[in-house]
């Protein structure tokens, strides 16, 4: 009986590791992923950024620049997520199982949710560029359809997990549906849509370096400048510049977070 | 005396194997205290929830101040709603809101769609939301948030936004079943006293047997969906407990004559 | 009604302090803290979009162009610059980098992981590697690859590299986090029959945070799909990613980008209906 359990569990353990073995060999084959060089590179890449790559001087006299659109990513991610988040709240009223109108319109809205959300960044940013061009909308865009998808479904676990039972109470005493909403819903979820939103934005700041990139706007297209010219030295100090910014919102969110949970 | 509420042939179907009520028949009348005792899963939320429509039930009729509650259109049904006032096991209140927001919210089915949304509520309206808490020995905790309140204070913040409706009628599933027998005891006692000053008729669901003895002016047992038993707390048996809980339940119930002595 | 005149009567019993106008809202800090957050965020929003750089850009008709685009996308799609098994070759490919990423992530994490959890470690030890994995987690992923690409030479080297990077500080801070839910009690109990620190981390530490390791570990693995396709597309790490930045770049064919989104799509649905099957069970046992 005993050594049968612990026989059965060997014999698992052994199936799982086999399996994840294998998977690895075929990932490692058909993305082409040299072993050697990855771990050889490792130290060449240490070695080669402390060489090359710190702010230098001169660097600093682009920061006014840098910090300029430091600030207009930032705009575009917190413009993205605020905006997005108020669509995500409407359509997440309309998906929660204890807020729908019906099943019908629940489904509908939290699968147009689902198709927003599984359509990355990137690939909405390369869609959008078509129209826009690079204007600071392709990637206002691309953000706001990603943190719509995202928050649609926090926000409807959020309704769904904190407001089920005092939606009920009020359903009894009569109060009619935008009531109920408003006094019951709003209240008990807002704290944890805005931890959501906080998250998102800073999600969002570092999807925004990476739309920069694809799109020409914003400090990744300041970044990619400076990469491709083989100015490291300004490179670096753009990564600073994130580095503090994020860390920073963090630290903020963190702040609100703690006072408002 | 006339029957507030009757309750006639109503049955109700979950799904297509789930018979969780199957022609269950009573009446009560105004004022009364009414206990609905059964084991697990007897059926005694859903009958609760039947009469207000919570859930509906799948056929019968359910009359209530001589109106067939089944055939209400919503914006009806809603007014007699604001007419019954419910009471949860789990207090079911806005955690993240005030004592006296939680109470105000009995009056939310009485008010226009605008003033609901914005939480207005007339002067009126709070000062009676503070004699109620009053009366309820709140007075402390009208400012607090619920989450801050312990058990027994929540269930009598859960009471007065009931009473804050002016109801006829109120409906309690397990009020006590998450509280100390102290806390119960304060719970019941309000409970009694809103069916005897108030001349409120209160329907509660409850586990506790001796509670429900000592407190009902009529005792109604369910067992899988049906009434088995529907009359004075008096003149209650040990059969009759029995065949409320079920045989195997003989050596849990203590002996009837105990309790009626207590 | 009879319940009317207990409350009036009730009411007179009231001091007259009672009688002037009654607040129903308290200032606490938290709901201080909500509306001036709320405030922030929407007056950042409205400067946000006066300031935007709208390059002379006609709005009503790039929507509308948008909307067009979306519709030729996805109610047109086709392939003619790469056929359907090459389409879905890259997508495993894709596939391949995540799954990469996350395994090299995870195996680095477990061990960083158990030194940042403070009940196994100390508090000095701990700080330090929160500190240093939250540095890396605040530079954006195609950075890192980017960073590692001058030395690695673009390509699937570095994208492995730069995105184990991210997934390694992800996952730190989740399994640490699962680590120090461990009840101390447990701990307590191997230490005072005898066990020593590698005995408690594999008897104890790790069997009970299983559950939620691999639920992490998945959440990881579906974003580390996502990033693989944007690393594909901006640090020419190959994969579906690459198709779709060829297409939209270089063919200028949206047809061609719906009918890669649908591939992605699909695997994207797949991978979140099983991430949720998982976080269902980070729920039940936690
Ligand atoms: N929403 C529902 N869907 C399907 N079946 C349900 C639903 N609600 C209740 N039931 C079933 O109906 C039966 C009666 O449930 P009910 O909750 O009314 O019992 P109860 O007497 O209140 O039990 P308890 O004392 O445990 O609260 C049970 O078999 C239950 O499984
Ligand atoms: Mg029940």
């Amino acid at each position: 009986m005993q050594a049968d359990y612990f026989e059965k569990k060997k014999r698992s353990t052994r199936l799982f590791l086999a399996i994840l073995g294998v998977v690895t060999v075929i990932s490692i084959i058909i993305t082409e992923y040299n072993v050697v060089k990855g771990f050889s590179s490792l130290p060449k890449a240490v070695e080669w950024g402390l060489a090359n790559f710190y702010p230098t001087q001169e660097s600093l006299t682009k920061l006014p620049a840098i910090l300029d659109k430091l600030i207009e990513t930032l705009l575009v991610s917190i413009a993205a997520t605020t905006t997005g988040a108020v669509m995500a709240l409407l359509f997440a009223i309309l998906g929660s199982n204890t807020t729908r109108v019906n099943a019908f319109f629940g489904s509908i809205s939290r699968g147009i949710a689902t198709i927003f959300r599984n359509i990355d960044v990137a690939a909405w940013a390369m869609i959008l560029l078509f129209s826009f061009g690079q204007s600071s909308l392709t990637g206002y865009f691309a953000l706001f359809f990603g943190s719509f998808g995202f928050l649609t479904r926090a926000f409807v676990e959020t309704i769904d997990e904190v407001s089920g039972s005092s939606v009920e109470a009020l359903q009894a005493t009569g109060a009619g549906y935008f009531s109920i909403i408003f006094q019951s819903v709003i209240p008990s979820s807002l704290p944890q849509m805005i931890s959501w939103i906080l998250f998102m934005i800073e999600t969002n700041i570092r999807s925004a370096t990476l739309i920069g990139l694809l799109t020409g706007s914003g400090i990744g297209f300041t970044f990619n400048l400076y990469y491709k010219s083989l100015n490291y030295d300004v490179a670096s100090l753009v990564v600073v510049v994130i580095i503090v910014a994020i860390l920073f919102i963090e630290s903020v969110s963190n702040y609100v977070r703690r006072a408002v949970l | 005396m006339t029957a507030l509420l009757e309750v006639n042939h109503v049955s109700k179907q979950f799904g297509s194997d789930t018979k969780a009520l199957s022609d269950v028949n009573f009446s009560v009348n105004e004022g009364e205290f009414v206990s609905i005792i059964g084991p697990s899963g007897a059926g005694k939320s859903t009958l609760l929830r039947c009469i207000n429509r919570m859930i509906d039930a799948t056929s019968g009729e359910i009359i209530f101040d001589n109106m067939n509650v089944m055939n209400l259109k919503k914006k009806d049904l809603k007014k007699v709603r604001t007419k019954i006032g419910m009471i949860f096991q789990h207090y079911n209140l806005v955690n993240r809101l005030s004592v006296i927001e939680n109470t105000l919210h009995g009056n939310l089915g009485k008010k226009s769609t605008l003033a609901g949304v914005l939480g207005l509520y007339s002067q009126e309206e709070k000062e009676q939301a503070v004699n109620i808490l009053h009366v309820l020995g709140l007075d402390e905790h009208i400012y607090k948030r619920a989450d801050q309140l312990s058990g027994g204070q929540k269930q009598r913040v859960g009471i007065a936004r009931a009473l804050i409706q002016d109801p006829r009628m109120l409906l309690c599933d397990e009020p006590i079943a998450s509280l100390d027998p102290n806390s119960a005891k304060i719970i019941m006692d309000h409970l009694r006293n809103i069916s005897t000053k108030l001349g409120i008729t209160v329907l509660v669901n409850l586990h506790q047997v001796d509670v429900a003895l000592k407190y009902s002016d009529k005792i109604i047992g369910v067992n899988h969906g049906q009434v088995v038993y529907n009359g004075s707390p008096k003149d209650i048996t040990k059969e009759d407990i029995q065949l409320i809980y079920g045989s195997e339940a003989e050596d849990l119930i203590f002996d009837v004559g105990g309790i009626h002595a207590s | 009604m009879e319940a009317n005149e207990q409350l009036t009567s009730a009411k007179q019993l009231l001091d007259p302090q009672l009688q002037k106008k009654i607040r129903i809202k308290t200032l606490t800090k938290s709901s201080v803290v909500i509306r001036s957050t709320l405030i922030i965020l929407a007056l950042l929003s409205i400067y946000a979009f006066i300031s935007f750089d709208y390059k002379q850009l006609d709005v009503g008709e790039a929507v509308l162009s948008t909307f067009a685009n979306l519709k030729a996308m996805f109610l047109e799609p086709h392939l003619k610059h790469f056929t359907f098994t090459h389409a879905l070759y890259q997508v495993f490919v894709t596939l391949g980098l995540a799954f990469l990423t996350t395994l090299f992530g995870a195996i680095i994490a477990v061990f960083l992981g158990l030194l940042a959890a403070e009940n196994l470690t100390n508090k000095r030890v701990s700080s330090m590697i929160k500190g240093s994995v939250a540095f890396i987690r605040a530079v954006p992923t195609v950075l890192w690859v980017l960073i590692f690409a001058v030395a690695a030479g673009l390509g699937s080297v570095a994208a492995v590299i730069g995105m184990t990077f991210h997934s390694v500080s992800y996952l730190v801070k989740a399994y640490s986090e699962s680590f120090e839910e461990l009840d101390n009690g447990v701990i307590e109990a191997l230490q005072a029959s005898g066990a020593n620190w590698w005995q408690i981390i594999f008897q104890a530490v790790i069997p009970s945070s299983l559950t939620y390791m691999i639920s992490w570990t998945f959440l990881r693995f579906e974003i580390n799909f996502a990033v693989a396709i944007a690393m594909g597309a901006a640090a020419g790490a190959g994969g579906i990613g690459f198709d779709m930045f060829m297409a939209s770049n270089f063919y200028l064919d949206i047809r061609e980008i719906g009918a890669i989104t649908y591939f992605v799509l699909a695997i994207a649905i797949l991978l979140e209906m099983v991430a949720i099957r998982f976080k269902k069970k980070l729920k039940v046992n936690g």
